[in-house]
């Protein structure tokens, strides 16, 4: 017993008291134990009757008179007692603590126990973990190691027999014998049992071991490799993890840390052939279940649903037929895996195999993790062709991707992915720029097929690299020169030729020499092959950005433009950025940018090379800018006023990479206000009539930013800059000008007055003609303007007339969301002109304008909504049009529980529209809308609280409605509104309350929250609509007043 | 003629060469004078130890001029600027070509470095440089050959290819036209001293230029 006990009984591991742990196994034990001792007590009276050595001692939840016990003290004992005269049950008082000294009494109590036998049971186990040795004494107490107290015990019982004893002593010696030989048969006896009983629940516990991670993953592996769409070979459809809950970590486990308390070990959802919902599936500790799936609420998310399985597989056998079929056709499929990996697997799987218990399988586990990272990195080794593919992180992409397409799944876990990002472990993520349009993602690099392809010049400029390595000054500069002579600031196979000769290694080396003649010829070099991307991600790996840095303070003024002009061709890729900006690099590039323009056109040689020096600079500047760190540390580094001087300059190769900087920096606010106040925006409306395209293209564009603020526009206007943008549209094939002038038309008509100058130039012609046949940033930028435009009345006519009602319409079906968004308003601005509205219902657009009500962008719902308004309210029969949109309303309610505020401001705006229809209301009303929109009733959003006190006096007009609205407690806060600052909030509240106040509880509530006084100064307003409101509305709390006090009179 | 007419003599002798190498150098008369003093006190100091006592700078006196303020250390290089320092080929350098020559050497235009540097690569002074005269100027360029290969096989390769970076005409051999072309194609000016450095370093110069030829006055302790 005692064996069986310690080992295989669970106990809780509550500190302190032990207690057997309620579980199936332990009931099991205590079952056979108790009926072994009932079965014991009954065959063998004799020892039955034997004494304790020492009681079991227990607290009992038995009372005495349960027991049959009497009073004795402060005791009760039971009446039977040993020859001896020790009462066999005591009881003591205190702690309810009871003593059984002999077998047949603790039978006894237990069957006077009846139905609580088996609880007594436990707590007498619980209070005697070894019964043995109390009954028997400690010898024969159980212990670990080996035991040979019966063999001992039964020597002894041998020894005293053979021993003569004395005539006096036969007696007494007699009865020690059979009391020892009593002894002897009840631990043979009970150890058997106990021996019996362990192998019991040995053979029980084989059935029951807990699933392990690894077992959970490798089962999901399985069957992912079986997984496919043909429905008679394959089992499933598709099984893979659940997201989000994808990452693996380092105790294999899936799930997150909450779902881990749980014993949750991962989630995965399975698609079957026969059934069309996925089917989530919770790996845990105790078996498989199927889970509700994810959910937003962490509480309930994969929540047990269904009973557990003991596998996977047992439990798609459940769900699905199709599975069960298809299961047992399944093969055991060779491996189609190189041996190398073969070899990672099988070893992963000895060591997981090898562990049993949890603990163990851990540690072995993280063995063969570590074993396959190993492994796997001398695959790499073997696998790369040559140093410098490891430099650029390439050749692990490539294997993976044949990995993939050898499994055709993408979800097959076999190994660990690879970091694309391996370069990029610095501590701090990178910064994000608004404006990092140019920014260029790492590129599979296209290589030749083998080395008999390689060009002539691959020859030479290994014969080149060669005398720039082994030789000393003079042989390197022969040796730079004449690589320079090579195209090399063209022809990729040059550029990568002299990489992969290593020369990049030698170039950058020279950069750090004294002679100012070998850096100026290495820098030369790197200039030009630093046009190709690969080349510039190999130069920052290699550091030598931190030295072109440093070689920008040179005096050498022709080195500082190659060092400058290099680092603008490097800091083309966000780490570059930022490796110049650590190193102090953009205070010295503002430095550059230091120099007086000439006066006069004769210019001297020296002041000719301080503007290229200032050229290169902002070259570089332009480059770096394009991060937002970086434009911040331009700024503080006194870009601006410098900046703001070269734009003055006549030359266009100056005035490119300046502008290029300015627009690129015109994202932050300080600089607009900056390019506003020190008196850019001249420079750059003059710069939009350059001849030069690019130029043109970077001044619209700078406009185009800038002309986010209202004094800006103004001032584009005074210095004459819409004419040029506007005559800048007839270029129609440079699309990245027609962005930048669209984009600055679209900003500057903002401004009134602007519109109206617009107008004067008839754009509006210009713009619709733009509509068709251009890319989405172009059309973005158009229909903006449109849509601005349109705010004027007599626009919004010129846009039918010149047709472009019909582009727009199409555009509604477009997936771009900022040009969807422009779009919606444009079409809802239309819309305000009922002759519009015609052209608009006719072209379906009310339908697509509903249908993106379901689009996933809260922004493009909201302006949806917006857009809706005004077509409601100008279509004939807008009732019916409504109606005729299938599901149309119920999407629209729903929309009422967006978190967005802009959504429910124009939703409720909708929907006041829409209950203008009493059929529609009454539809809305079914759908829920009285308490949603009371719900709303709370929010502080003053745009918000208008329309949704607009759509709650439009909703009263049905039914109940109004009552519902009391009930639903929306008058309260209502009241509130009119506390607001905002006039239009008055208006619609007051309408609001004014319908609320036709139900007499309503105006109760209302005079509880003090609204006359609030009404009364409304009265008073100049508002006509607000006036009349407030008026009714007090006068029915009057009338109810009234009433009541004529009723209490009668 | 007493001492004192010949001082005289001397000293207007002196100072109508320096108003004349004014228009004729790129220096400035404090700058011609301080050279001048600089020059007399190289030729004193030689002139304890040595044979030379004509009062003018010799072969000797101006390479270990050349291996102290510019650190050249390549014994052609050093005959061969000597000799395009000495105009008048008489083996020894006076104030004069000292100082027409230092306004090259420091402060030359493209133009006149370019010619400067043709000069000390045409060995012979044939107006041409040639294959040979480029082998040897190279001989010593490569620091260390590979076991199996002709040790002048490189040279010669290399050779090669700066011919073809300088000569246009195709002819072998690099004329002055040749070589004033290429470097007017050079933005930077690599190839004038392609053969090998034959003018002060930047650095060099400008410490040599803020040392010696600085005007006296602008000197604090004077």
């Amino acid at each position: 017993m005692g064996k069986t006990l310690s080992t295989v009984a669970q106990w809780t591991s509550a500190a302190g008291s032990k207690r057997l742990e309620f579980s199936p196994k332990n009931e099991t034990i205590l079952n056979s134990i108790v009926s072994f001792a009932e079965n014991y007590a009954s065959n063998n009276p004799e020892e039955a009757q034997m004494l304790f050595k020492k009681a079991l001692v227990w607290k009992t939840k038995l009372r005495p008179s349960e027991l049959n016990l009497n009073a004795e003290g402060d005791m009760f004992v039971s009446g039977d007692k040993h020859k001896s005269g020790q009462s066999l049950i005591t009881y003591k008082k205190a702690g309810n603590e009871v003593s059984v000294h002999c077998l047949q009494s603790l039978i006894q109590l237990f069957s006077s126990a009846g139905d609580c036998k088996m609880e007594e049971a436990r707590f007498c186990l619980e209070g005697n973990s070894d019964p043995l040795a109390n009954m028997c004494g400690d010898r024969f107490a159980t212990v670990d190691s080996e035991d040979n107290s019966t063999l001992r015990y039964v020597e002894e019982i041998l020894k005293s027999k053979g021993q003569g004893k004395g005539e006096g002593e036969q007696d007494e010696e007699n009865e020690k014998e059979t009391e020892m030989l009593m002894i002897m048969r009840m631990v043979m006896t009970i150890i058997e049992f106990d021996n019996k009983l362990m192998k019991d629940s040995l053979v029980g516990m084989t059935h029951e071991i807990r699933l392990s991670p690894s077992q959970a993953n490798r089962e999901i592996d399985l069957l992912s490799k079986i997984a496919g769409k043909d429905e008679e070979k394959h089992a499933l459809l598709a099984i893979s993890y659940t997201k989000p809950y994808t990452y693996e970590f380092a105790n294999g486990c899936r799930a997150p840390f909450h779902g881990q308390l749980k014993g949750d070990l991962c989630y995965t959802s399975c698609k079957l052939h026969d059934s069309d919902e996925t089917l989530y599936v919770t790996a845990n500790t105790d078996g498989w279940f199927v889970n509700k799936g994810p959910s937003d609420d962490k509480d309930k998310e994969f929540q047990k649903e269904e009973e557990c399985y003991r596998s996977l597989v047992a439990l798609l056998r459940e769900k699905s037929a199709k599975f069960g079929e298809n299961i047992d056709k399944q093969e055991f499929k060779k491996n189609q895996k190189s041996s190398l990996e073969k070899e990672i697997e099988t070893e992963n799987r000895g060591k997981r195999d090898g562990g049993r218990s949890n603990s163990q399988s851990k540690i072995k586990d993280d063995g063969g993790h570590d074993d396959r990272k190993h492994l796997k990195k001398k695959s790499e080794r073997k696998l790369e062709p040559s140093v410098k593919w490891k430099l650029l992180g390439v050749s692990k992409t490539d294997e993976e991707e044949s990995e993939k397409k050898k499994y055709g799944k993408p979800q097959s876990v076999t190994i660990s992915k690879g970091s694309p990002l391996r370069y990029q472990s610095d501590d701090e993520p990178f910064e994000e720029s608004s404006s990092e349009s140019g920014e260029e993602e790492e590129i599979v690099e296209r290589r030749p097929e083998a080395t008999s392809d390689l060009p002539s010049e691959y020859w030479q400029i290994q014969k080149l690299v060669k005398y720039l390595k082994g030789g000393n000054q003079t042989a390197t500069m022969i040796a730079l020169c004449a690589l320079r002579d090579f195209n090399l600031a063209t022809v990729e196979n040059c550029q990568l030729a002299v990489r992969d000769l290593g020369g990049l290694d030698v170039l950058i080396n020279l950069l750090d020499t004294e002679e100012s003649k070998c850096k100026m010829g290495a820098l030369i070099i790197l200039r030009d092959i630093s046009n190709n991307a690969h080349i510039r991600r190999a130069i920052a790996d290699l550091g030598g950005l931190q030295t072109m840095v440093k070689i920008l303070r040179d005096p050498n003024k022709d080195l500082k433009c190659l060092a400058a002009e290099t680092i603008a061709n490097v800091a083309r890729f966000r780490r570059a950025r930022r490796t110049v900006r650590r190193h102090g690099g953009i205070k010295k590039l503002v430095g550059l940018l230091d120099c007086t323009l000439p006066k006069s056109d004769n210019v001297s040689e020296e002041e000719e090379k301080n503007i290229e020096v200032a050229r290169s600079g902002a070259l570089a500047l332009w480059s770096c800018s394009k991060s937002t760190k970086n434009k911040e540390s331009m700024r503080r580094n006194g870009a601006i006023p410098l900046l703001a001087q070269l734009l003055k300059s006549p030359h266009e190769n100056m005035l490119i990479p300046v502008v290029g900087t300015l627009q690129e920096c015109a994202s932050e606010h300080d600089y607009r206000l900056a390019i506003r106040t020190e008196g850019m925006i001249q420079d750059l409306v003059k710069n939009l009539k350059s001849k030069n395209p690019e130029l043109q293209m970077h001044c619209a564009s700078a406009i185009f930013k800038c002309a986010e603020e209202k004094e800006t526009r103004e001032l584009v206007r005074k210095y004459g800059g819409l004419n040029p943008l506007v005559s800048l549209l007839e270029s129609r094939e440079d699309k990245l000008l027609l962005t930048a002038a669209t984009g600055a038309i679209w900003k500057c008509s903002k401004s009134r007055e602007n519109a109206q100058k617009f107008q004067e130039l008839k754009t509006i012609d210009t713009l619709v003609s733009l509509l068709q046949d251009q890319p989405e940033e172009v059309l973005t930028n158009v229909v903006g303007a449109l849509s601005e435009l349109a705010q004027d009345p007599p626009n919004r006519l010129q846009i039918r007339k010149a047709g472009g009602l019909p582009a727009l319409i199409e555009l509604l079906t477009g997936t771009n969301k900022a040009l969807l968004v422009n779009v919606t308003n444009a079409v809802g601005q239309c819309a305000e002109e009922s002759s519009n509205m015609d052209v608009i219902d006719k072209l379906d657009g009310v339908r697509l304008l509903w249908s993106l009500l379901k689009n996933p962008s809260t922004e493009v719902q909201s302006s949806a909504a917006w857009a809706i308004c005004p077509c409601i309210e100008n279509a004939k029969d807008a009732g019916e049009m409504v109606r005729s949109f299938v599901g149309g309303l119920e999407l629209i309610v729903n929309l009422l529980k967006s978190d967005d505020k802009e959504v429910l401001a124009s939703v409720c705006a909708a929907i006041g529209h829409i209950a203008k229809d009493e059929e529609n209301l009454a539809v809305i009303t079914d759908h829920g809308v009285v308490p949603m929109l009371a719900q709303l009733t709370n929010r502080t959003s003053d745009k918000l609280r208008r329309h949704l006190a607009e759509a709650i006096a439009r909703c009263c007009n049905w039914g109940k409605n109004r009552e519902s609205f009391g009930n639903a407690k929306a008058v309260a806060p209502l009241v509130k509104y009119l506390k607001s600052k905002d006039m239009d909030v008055h208006r619609s509240t007051a309408c609001a309350l004014h319908e609320l106040s036709k139900h007499p509880d309503n105006c109760i509530t209302m005079h509880e929250n003090g609204v006359v006084k609030l009404l009364i100064d409304m009265v008073g307003s100049k508002d006509d609509i607000l006036q009349e409101a407030a008026a009714g509305c007090i006068g029915n709390i009057r009338r109810l007043a009234l009433a009541n006090e004529r009723s209490k009179h009668k | 003629m007493s001492d004192f007419t010949q001082n005289m003599r001397n000293a207007s002798q002196e100072k109508d060469l320096i108003e004349s190498l004014v228009s004729r150098t790129h220096f400035k008369k404090p700058e011609i004078e301080a050279l001048i003093k600089h020059y007399k006190r190289l030729v004193t100091c030689a002139s304890y130890t040595s044979t030379n006592r004509r009062g003018l700078m010799d072969r000797t006196i101006f390479r270990d001029f050349l291996l102290q303020q510019f650190q050249m250390t390549d014994d052609i290089f050093m005959d061969r600027v000597f000799r395009a320092f000495d105009t008048d080929n008489n083996s020894y350098v006076s104030e004069e070509e000292w100082v027409t020559g230092m306004s090259v050497f420091l402060r030359g235009t493209v133009q006149e470095r370019v010619k400067f540097c043709f000069t000390v690569y045409d060995l012979n002074q044939d107006g041409y440089i040639s294959r040979e005269e480029m082998f040897h100027v190279l001989k010593n360029s490569l620091l260390k050959q590979a076991s199996d290969e002709d040790p002048d096989e490189g040279i010669k390769e290399l050779v090669d290819i700066a011919l073809k970076a300088l000569d246009q005409d195709h002819d072998n051999r690099i004329s002055f036209l040749d070589f004033e072309n290429s470097n007017k194609k050079d933005k930077y000016t690599l190839v004038m001293e392609l053969l090998g450095p034959c003018l002060p370093q930047d650095c060099l110069r400008d410490a040599y230029e803020a040392t010696y030829c600085a005007p006296a006055n602008k000197q604090p302790f004077a």
